[in-house]
């Protein structure tokens, strides 16, 4: 029934649920996805990222905040040029990140 | 050329100089307020960035200064200057003759239950970096009881104009990551959280630690300044954050709640300070003649100042100023 008014709901990130369990799975076998410093070249440089809203450092983000969903739909929107690898500061091999979470 | 320099203040910055003058072949004389030498650093349980036990660095140090004439549990009450020099009178009614005076009297902690939104002095489990540095030397504290979460607020009391500080603290950024790796050594299945601004790693091995920090230790940094604590019915700590980098509030609750608490001026010092006619810069501290190549004068005549008297400093900083200080008095004695 719509009564032409609604609650909004909460846009906290409630950290106590978040579940990690992708985030963790991840960092077993990439412990580099712990070292980003969100200087956002991987960003900046992204070729997808200039008409699209993708963007690496956003996505680990996403994926230690709750938002799984939204960081795979994100992801699809990757090419694999790798130009994101070879313009990170802390050696992140991102180009195999993207690769292992969608895998 | 035996002649006396007061140094008052008995910390890292009083006893290298002391050190360093004694071998120019002058006399200090250290005047230090508490019962022992050491100052700040001999409550430290470890440095920044290699994890270096402070023990070792201030135990070389007083035994630099073993012979160095040395008043404990005393303070300069009185100081006046003539054409010979400066005559100081000491709470125990003695007086000193001297040819230069340095302060090296350093800093105090801020005090956290001014951040009244933190919640140090009303919920237990809200403690200072010094405090927790107390709980690495001794192990003890009631309210590090096996914690599964803790978090780490940075800038207490520094870049806040809100206090009065609108300065950098400088050392609590590396404090902070250093303090957060050695808690997750002692509780590995915890989670850590430090609240960042920006993190400033600003020396030699000290970006190092903050990849250590992000890599060795999965201490997890989240940008964004703490904004208010509560407690909930378990007395656990409730609170909010917003993670700036992803744009959006955080709720989160913790086990304890460590603050990285900035370093002010030491006040104790203010009315000597002023007899010997020296102000305060802007940020409170004791105002130096030059930030380049004056760092160690003032303005006034045979009065030098090094440490964290004039500015936030970490050891070395201080370590270095008083070496360059003890230059600065031998020129000055030999003008």
């Amino acid at each position: 029934m719509d009564f032409g008014f609604c609650l909004s709901p909460s846009s906290h990130v409630k950290m106590d649920s978040v579940d990690l369990t992708t985030f963790n799975r991840l960092k077993e076998t990439n412990p580099d996805v712990n070292t980003c410093i969100a200087c956002g070249s991987c960003t900046a440089t992204c070729t997808a990222g200039n008409f699209t809203e993708m963007s690496f450092r956003r996505m680990l983000l996403m994926l230690q905040r709750g938002k799984e969903d939204e960081a795979k739909k994100m992801i699809q929107r990757c090419m694999l040029c790798g130009k994101c690898t070879l313009v990170c500061p802390r050696g992140i091999n991102i180009r195999k990140i993207l690769l292992d979470i969608t895998r | 050329m035996k002649e006396n320099i007061l140094i008052i203040g008995g910390g890292a910055a009083g006893m290298e100089a002391a050190t360093q003058l004694q071998k120019m072949g002058l006399t200090p004389i250290i005047i230090e307020k508490s019962e022992a030498l050491g100052g700040h650093i001999a409550q430290w349980d470890r440095l920044f960035p290699a994890f270096h036990p402070a023990k070792d660095v201030v135990e070389k140090m007083l035994g630099q200064v073993k012979d160095v004439k040395t008043y404990l549990n005393t303070e300069v009450v009185d100081i006046q200057k003539d054409n010979n020099g400066f005559h100081a009178v000491l709470s125990n009614n003695e007086t000193i003759d001297a040819k230069a005076v340095i302060l090296a009297t350093g800093f105090d902690i801020f005090k956290a239950e001014r951040k009244q939104e933190y919640g140090y002095g009303i919920y237990n489990n809200v403690m200072t970096s010094v405090e927790l540095e107390k709980f690495f030397r001794t192990g003890k504290d009631e309210r590090i009881n096996n914690p599964k979460k803790i978090g780490f607020v940075h800038c207490v009391g520094a870049r806040d104009v809100k206090v009065c500080n609108t300065y950098c603290s400088k050392v609590c950024c590396t404090t902070a990551l250093k303090q957060a790796c050695e808690i997750k050594e002692m509780f590995p299945d915890a989670d850590v959280y430090t609240f960042y601004m920006d993190l400033r790693m600003f020396g030699p091995g000290y970006e190092d630690l903050y990849l250590k920090t992000q890599k060795d230790f999965d201490v997890k940094c989240v940008r964004g300044r703490v904004c208010e604590v509560s407690e909930d019915m378990d007395g656990k700590l409730v609170i909010k954050a917003e993670d700036t980098l992803f744009g959006k509030p955080l709720k989160m609750t913790l086990d304890v709640l460590v603050l990285m608490c900035a370093m002010e001026k030491n006040k104790s010092i203010d009315a000597i300070q002023q007899k010997l006619g020296i102000a305060n810069n802007n940020d409170g501290f004791m105002q130096n003649s030059d930030m380049y190549l004056g760092m160690n004068n003032t303005a006034q005549d045979g009065v030098f100042v090094a440490g964290a008297c004039t500015a936030p400093k970490s050891l070395p900083d201080t370590i270095g100023e008083a070496r360059s200080v003890a230059t600065q008095v031998y020129n000055y004695i030999n003008r």
